[in-house]
């Protein structure tokens, strides 16, 4: 994609800007005060935020019984709140490290935006497993240090433990990755402002850039590297999180399928909320030129191809469990689809599997708004599927005895929307003080100046 | 249900009594929920729910007729689907070199009379969760009574099923638990650590019978007189742990410290957990299960014990004696699952 197929497709940004027009465009949206749109966006969001601050108060000081779970079901809304989060992650590793090692110059207008995604839903994600906890001050507890419990360790063969060590690596990556492509960026900001708090943040977190090629030949090394570091992440980590499940002894979790099933609807789902996202920025930011039509097009064919994986991981779990010849694994995925949860199941099934579908055609490709309502209903879709693998295998599982329903309750609901409020509250943020395009390298791939060739 | 039944006493012949009453009933059109403990009671999984060749019924309880059991002396219909001892990865590993304790529950024996039940929670401090929280199925027995009913050719069979923690040798709740909360004894026992846990719950969602009770709520109040009733050999539990049956671990450790200072070993049946010395059909024995002349070892050896869940490997320290049913024409009626 890198220099044959421009000629075909057309220029990646569109416009023919020089590089000092890029600097301005990007830069001057965070140079001009916010727009009033921006302000009814925070507004909205940090209510949500201080809602979720409010229900997490309450429910740490009166207790996890405030929840809907029982002694069935003891995990819901709580897990599948944190996959859900991790997954959405996925996307932004995997545009930011994978199509860089893949040269694929497209994701430099997506790949700031993409990761600094990352970074907030790996905070969503890391509050979820601190606040299900019955003691959530002992959560300190989880960590390997020395103590003066004996000392007491963690045991390793938790795959909780294993989580917490998947989790931490994660966030740390994502935020190095993010935080060493900010650094040109950065020194752009510094050189333009004249003064202020920001320019003196932005003096500090450019680490003295001086644009020599020294500097250049550092800064493009760490980046190479630390991609490659960033890449296994993309499958390890959500495999690790699937290993909460695949490990245990409940149908419906016990299957070595969930691992390559996880990783898959993470990047589908990641996908899927990098496009709500870069749709909402590109129309609310006059961002057109920088985000086309090109890159929201390559992004649908990735949720083609990732929702395909979801859809055969659906089968193929569904096929197995029938092949098993066990009764509980049988019974587990038909009370998925026809047992008194199965409305979650099949908001699963018509979200993920057959919206995705409609993508196939160039003219629903080039449809923002069908684009943005299909990644809409993906992310519902992918939300649902974790509520389903872990609810609906708990909810029936070996004794009748134990069978019961669950349903969440406001403190649950009023919890889910503030981690939306604190994901947005962020992404918010970020748009105002930090380069949502990546200058210095959507720089690189400028038609301006270039004739046939390219 | 739930409610004051006291304006129903009438006190004549110099007792208070509830029957003779005269009472009328009339529709209200108004719905009421029930506080109950369990929602369903049939052991066969709704036909709605299934496939072609799957079995409806679960095998839970482990069955037989009278005539076919002193045929054969085994039971027909067994615990487990024809599950087959795959052996131990690592068999020198965590072997139970002194006592090994266990328990076998007589089916056949018990009658569902929940004695058991209230044994323990008075044994164990169980906190009695009230009407709002048992609807949540919240429950917190350690020990509860599984009633399962059966379609038997047009009759009901019913099988009650004393349920508590299996302590299992390869215990699913162990190896999940974060912080070591949940341990192994090296007599058999899974133990949990209550000042440990910091209430992940992963051990109750691994556990496969479900007995695992979490403190949803600090249920224990300190401004209460029941607090009297309290046995202090048995910690009283916060808000945010995990708990469960501890096969009575104070009852063992206090009969051990009474063996040692009288300088012999324990015997069989020193060790009485509270749900044994209630129980009035004496269905349930606990024992040493490395003693073969215990009690409970022989009634592993006999011919009607089976291990629920056996396939699933966890290996269970309980074990049940199957349903012997005596009825005439039931040779060829088992076989219904």
């Amino acid at each position: 994609m890198a220099s044959a197929p421009a000629a075909i497709s057309g220029p990646l940004i569109l416009g023919d800007k020089s590089p000092g027009q890029v600097t301005d465009d990007v830069c001057s949206a965070l140079e001009r005060g916010p727009a009033r749109s921006w302000w009814i966006a925070i507004a909205i969001s940090s209510s949500m935020l201080l809602l979720g601050l409010i229900t997490v108060a309450y429910q740490v000081l009166t207790g996890i019984g405030t929840w809907g779970l029982n002694n069935t079901v003891g995990w819901a809304f709580d897990i599948t709140n944190f996959v859900f989060w991790i997954g959405i992650g996925h996307a932004g590793t995997l545009i930011s490290a994978v199509l860089f090692l893949f040269r694929q110059k497209w994701r430099t207008s997506v790949n700031r935006a993409a990761e600094a995604m990352t970074i907030f839903a790996v905070i969503c994600a890391g509050i979820f497993p601190l606040i299900h906890m019955g003691r959530p001050w002992l959560a300190h507890w989880m960590a390997p240090y020395p103590n003066t419990r004996g000392p007491l360790w963690i045991n390793f063969r938790s795959p909780l433990v294993w989580d917490f060590f998947a989790i931490s690596t994660y966030f740390t990556i994502s935020l190095m990755f993010w935080y060493v492509g900010l650094i040109p960026d950065m020194a752009t900001m510094r050189d333009r402002l004249t003064g202020g708090w920001r320019k003196k943040a932005a003096n500090f977190l450019s680490l003295g850039w001086n644009g020599s090629f020294r500097t250049w030949f550092h800064y493009e090394t760490v980046y190479l590297l630390l991609a490659g570091l960033a890449t296994p992440l993309v499958v390890s980590v959500h495999t690790i999180v699937s290993w909460d499940f695949a490990t245990s002894v409940i149908p419906g979790w016990h299957t070595t399928i969930l691992p390559p099933y996880f990783v898959a609807g993470a990047i589908f789902s990641g996908m899927s909320m990098v496009l709500t996202l870069m749709l909402i920025a590109r129309k609310t930011m006059g961002l057109e030129d920088y985000l086309t039509k090109r890159h929201v097009g390559a992004m649908c064919k990735l949720l083609i191809a990732t929702g395909g994986m979801v859809a055969i991981a659906y089968a193929t779990e569904f096929v197995a469990a029938m092949y098993s010849n066990n009764d509980y694994e049988q019974f587990a995925f038909i009370n998925r689809a026809k047992g008194p949860l199965c409305w979650s199941y099949w908001i699963m099934v018509s979200c993920n599997v057959l919206t995705p579908q409609i993508l196939w055609f160039k003219w629903a490709r080039s449809n923002m708004v069908v684009v943005f309502v299909v990644s809409i209903l993906i992310n519902i879709g992918m939300w649902f599927e974790r509520f389903v693998i872990i609810v609906t295998s708990l909810h029936r599982d070996y004794l009748p005895s134990n069978w019961t329903g669950y349903a969440p309750t406001s403190i649950e609901i009023a919890t889910l929307v503030g981690s939306f409020g604190l994901f947005l509250t962020l992404f918010l943020l970020f748009c105002r003080f930090v380069p949502v395009i990546a200058i210095a390298e959507v720089k690189g791939v400028l038609s301006h100046g270039r004739k046939s060739h390219e | 249900m739930g409610t004051n039944a006291a304006p129903l006493l009438t006190y004549r012949d110099g007792t208070l009594r509830l029957s003779g009453a005269a009472v009328s009933v009339t529709r209200t059109g108004r719905t009421h929920e029930l506080a109950c403990t369990q929602d369903y009671h049939n052991i066969e999984v709704p036909e709605a729910l299934t496939v072609p060749g799957m079995n409806r019924r679960r095998p839970l309880i482990g069955e037989t007729s009278l005539a076919s059991y002193k045929k054969n002396g085994t039971l027909d219909h067994h615990g487990h689907g024809g599950h087959h001892d795959l052996g131990e990865l690592w068999p020198e590993d965590h072997q139970y070199n002194g006592h090994h304790w266990g328990m076998a529950v007589d089916l056949t024996a018990c009658t569902g009379c929940s004695a058991c039940v209230v044994a323990c929670q008075v044994e164990n401090n169980v906190p009695v969760v009230g009407r709002d929280e048992v609807r949540r199925k919240r429950i917190m027995h350690w020990l509860r009574i599984d009633r399962y009913y059966c379609d038997n050719h047009g009759e009901v069979d019913v099988a009650h099923q004393p349920m508590m923690c299996h302590h299992c040798d390869h215990a699913p709740c162990e190896t999940v638990c974060p912080v070591l909360a949940t341990v192994h004894s090296e007599e058999g026992l899974n133990q949990q650590t209550y000042n440990r846990c910091v209430g992940t719950r992963y051990c109750a969602n691994n556990c496969p019978y479900k007995v695992r009770r979490f403190n949803w709520f600090e249920y224990a109040r300190e401004d209460t007189l029941a607090n009297m009733m309290l046995n202090p050999d048995v910690t009283v539990r916060s808000r945010g742990v995990m708990e469960k049956c501890s096969f009575c671990v104070q009852r063992i450790e206090e009969v051990r410290v009474e063996a040692k200072r009288e300088g012999r070993p324990i015997a069989d049946g020193d060790v009485l957990p509270a749900c044994q010395q209630s129980c009035p059909a004496r269905a349930i024995v606990f024992g040493d299960m490395n003693d073969p002349e215990s009690a409970v070892s022989k009634l592993i050896a006999g011919g009607r014990h089976y291990r629920l869940l056996e396939e699933t490997n966890v290996r269970p320290s309980v074990g049940y004696l199957g349903l012997v049913r005596n009825r005439q024409d039931d040779e060829d009626r088992t076989h219904h699952g």
